[in-house]
């Protein structure tokens, strides 16, 4: 057993892909001698050599875009963004090819390829460094999207998106790089891949999350036990593919269902889960589904960035509210 | 060879009027206009930039700042450029021109919160200062500078826009959009790249293969050049005249001035992972100020009265500068939901409902 961090969990979980597998390479911006601006690829240059790890030009467009050319030859190709922010130059070659390759080879062709990218604030970062982009990922078909928040999730996840035959976007919560676990290395009995935990048991509400606010929900659920209220805590891990399943029958035995997340709630992926759950299984429900997210704002700056980020009192007071209904 | 453009035939020799010791040595392809108190004002504002831009990484060691981007080692490359602009013309920059925006009038203060997270963009009026606000994606700037020096085309106006960028953001998508417009629409914009050797980590040797950054503006049809970025008096002359160009219809030219980033790229950043002692060390010795400072000197331009009330002016405004930042709240949220829109969607305004709801209640419970 050793004490690691979120991050080492990612770093070790690269590592091991990577002695598996020699296909697998590593590429993005300062990932090389620096091991990255988040060190997730510490030291895998002096283990793996630069023609297994290495920086890229800054062009976001070009690590998509040669990370596919890669894929199509037989690689596996692990992509990094630097930050949430900078991965927008790349969206055209994700979601006009990582994303439709297989469909547009008619299955011949598909892409192993894992884009890496930390995400989400409350790092007390600049402009451009603390977006939540899920939504954009999750409304492209063809792409799978995962997040870790655990480090021994980090770990296996990591190592499945890369075995995984489909393009997967790799979230992780940067925010929750520092959190500690004590993990057995290998992580080899990491739950399958794409579907959710039940972090805690509880049977009057379901609260549902992923990555960056998992956190506040432990928090709140703890919060809600000491008031006598039994919270479920779901950690969804994979947003597409979604298990609906294990959300479904949370919500069957406690009739109420709150989601959290820290992208602005308008179109975010906060919705597409209540509706699913309202269109399965209404007849269960004693309160609508209610979403605790960002405003719909572009993300604060730092100082105020507290305001917008879902917390314990406003996951509390939906908590209230879906009892109260 | 008929037919072939060889990477070898390229100049790479720097366009230079003062050694790094100092000693003038000249252009006779450039000539410079500049009078003695332009010598001063020179001299005066790089020693301003240096002093600000020390009290930035000073206050986020302190904690002040969330981060800060030094411009060390980049106060020539920033003021000589700035100083061949005229007061209408824009500028468009990145996150590291503190120089030119002190040069431009703005408050270093109003940049510094931008670090502090007390704003976004900047809190400057860009119209007001002509100086856009500070743009972090890399390399996005500079279409906006060949979108606006388009509009000033259009509307014959007169006005120049300058864009400035690293080496790093020559490897972007939209530096190539951005040259290859400015050069097909001939439109009045100079290309300023600051060639500091480093983007973050990565050395300039793996972000290019062209044999200089200046190069490549044979691609778009502009002329390039190399400037040696940490002697004032050379990037003046090369900026002033892609300028007159510029303003005259000549078109868009492309500047790399090659210097140095003797800081971290922020202060998140650990430069000794990556770069010797030794790299550091040669380009302290041509710093940007100490080799003005010997020409003006010798020149008589420069006596010590002067030196001192630039260091004193220098001390001033750090200490405004501290007491702008030091402690400095947020602004009032209000503030963000007002500024999505021109005016507020009902559905944010019933967030806006909701958030006062809820922090009336946390007083309440407080
Ligand atoms: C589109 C985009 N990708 C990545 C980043 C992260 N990043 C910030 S600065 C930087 C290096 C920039 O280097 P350069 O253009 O040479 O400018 P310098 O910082 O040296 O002034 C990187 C990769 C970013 N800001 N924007």
């Amino acid at each position: 057993m050793a004490s690691i961090t979120l991050a080492q969990g990612l770093n070790e979980g690269l590592r091991y892909a990577m002695t598996q597998d020699p296909k697998v390479v590593c590429l993005g911006e300062d990932v090389g001698k620096l091991g990255g601006v988040f060190r997730i690829t510490d030291k895998l240059q002096t283990e793996f050599g630069e023609d297994r790890v290495f920086d890229s030009p800054l062009a976001e467009s070009g690590i998509v875009g040669t990370s596919i050319g890669m894929a199509i030859y037989g690689l596996r190709p692990v992509a990094e963004m630097q930050f949430d922010g900078f991965t927008y130059p790349a969206f055209e070659q994700i979601v006009s090819h990582a994303a439709k390759y297989r469909m547009r080879s008619l299955g011949r062709v598909s892409l192993p390829l894992v884009i890496r990218i930390p995400y989400g604030g409350g790092i007390g970062a600049v402009e451009h460094h603390s977006e939540s982009l899920e939504a954009y990922f999750t409304h492209t078909a063809g792409l799978k999207v995962v997040t870790p928040s655990t480090p021994s999730d980090a770990f296996s996840m990591i190592v499945q998106a890369i075995n995984d035959p489909d393009p997967v976007v790799f979230l992780e919560p940067k925010r929750r790089y520092w959190v500690r676990e004590d993990v057995e290395l290998p992580v080899t009995d990491g739950m399958p891949f794409g579907r959710a935990a039940v972090r805690r048991e509880g049977n009057e509400v379901t609260l549902i999350s992923w990555g960056p606010c998992m956190r506040t929900c432990e928090e709140a659920a703890e919060e809600a036990a000491s008031d006598g209220v039994s919270v479920e805590l779901i950690d969804v891990r994979s947003l597409v593919p979604l298990d609906i399943d294990t959300i479904l029958a949370s919500v069957k035995k406690t009739g109420r269902a709150v989601v959290v997340h820290e992208a602005q709630i308008t179109g975010g992926y906060g919705g597409e889960i209540a509706a699913r759950i309202m269109e399965d299984d209404f007849l269960s429900l004693h309160a609508p589904v209610l979403r605790v997210a960002g405003y719909d704002m572009p993300y604060p700056p730092a100082k105020l960035e507290d305001i917008f980020l879902p917390d314990i009192d406003r996951v509390l007071d939906a908590v209230d509210k879906v009892l109260n209904y | 060879m008929r037919g072939v453009v060889d990477p070898a035939s390229i100049s790479t020799e720097m366009i230079q009027m003062l050694a790094p010791d100092g000693s003038f040595v000249g252009d006779g392809d450039f000539e410079i206009d500049l009078k003695e108190e332009d010598l001063r004002q020179i001299y005066r504002h790089m020693v301003l930039a240096r002093r600000a831009d020390q009290e930035g990484t000073n206050l986020q060691r302190q904690g002040e700042l969330g981060v800060y981007t030094p411009l060390l080692g980049q106060e020539a490359a920033q003021v000589g450029s700035a100083y061949a602009l005229s007061e209408r013309d824009w500028i468009f920059p990145s996150y590291r021109e503190l120089a030119v925006a002190m040069y431009r009038g703005i408050d270093p203060s109003s940049v510094m919160h931008l670090f502090r997270g007390t704003v976004h963009g900047g809190d400057w009026d860009a119209r007001e200062h002509r100086f856009a606000y500070y743009s972090v994606p890399i390399a996005t700037q500079m279409l906006h500078a060949v979108g606006f020096a388009r509009a000033a085309q259009i509307e014959k106006s007169n006005i120049v826009a300058i864009t400035y960028f690293g080496d790093g953001a020559t490897s972007e998508g939209d530096f190539h959009e951005a040259c290859n417009y400015g050069g097909v629409w001939k439109v009045p914009v100079v290309f300023f790249c600051q060639n500091n050797q480093y983007a973050i980590s990565v050395p300039l040797s793996k972000q290019t293969a062209a044999p200089t950054i200046s190069a490549k503006a044979l691609g778009y049809g502009m002329p390039g050049y190399r400037v040696d970025g940490n002697d004032v008096l050379a990037v003046y002359a090369v900026a002033r005249e892609t300028i007159r160009r510029a303003r005259e219809g000549g078109g868009p030219s492309l500047i790399e001035a090659v210097t140095f980033r003797r800081g971290p790229h922020s202060t998140a950043d650990d430069p000794t992972r990556y770069r010797t002692k030794e790299e550091l060390a040669a380009w302290e010795a041509k710093d940007p100020i100490a080799r003005f400072q010997t020409y003006c000197k010798n020149e008589g331009v420069l006596d010590d009265d002067f030196i001192k009330s630039c260091d004193d002016e220098g001390a001033q405004i750090a200490t405004n500068i501290r007491a702008s930042i030091v402690g400095a709240g947020p602004r009032p949220a209000i503030d963000l939901f007002n500024n999505v829109y021109e005016e507020m969607p009902e559905t944010l305004r019933r967030e806006y409902k909701q958030y006062e709801e809820e922090q009336s209640a946390r007083e309440g419970d407080e």
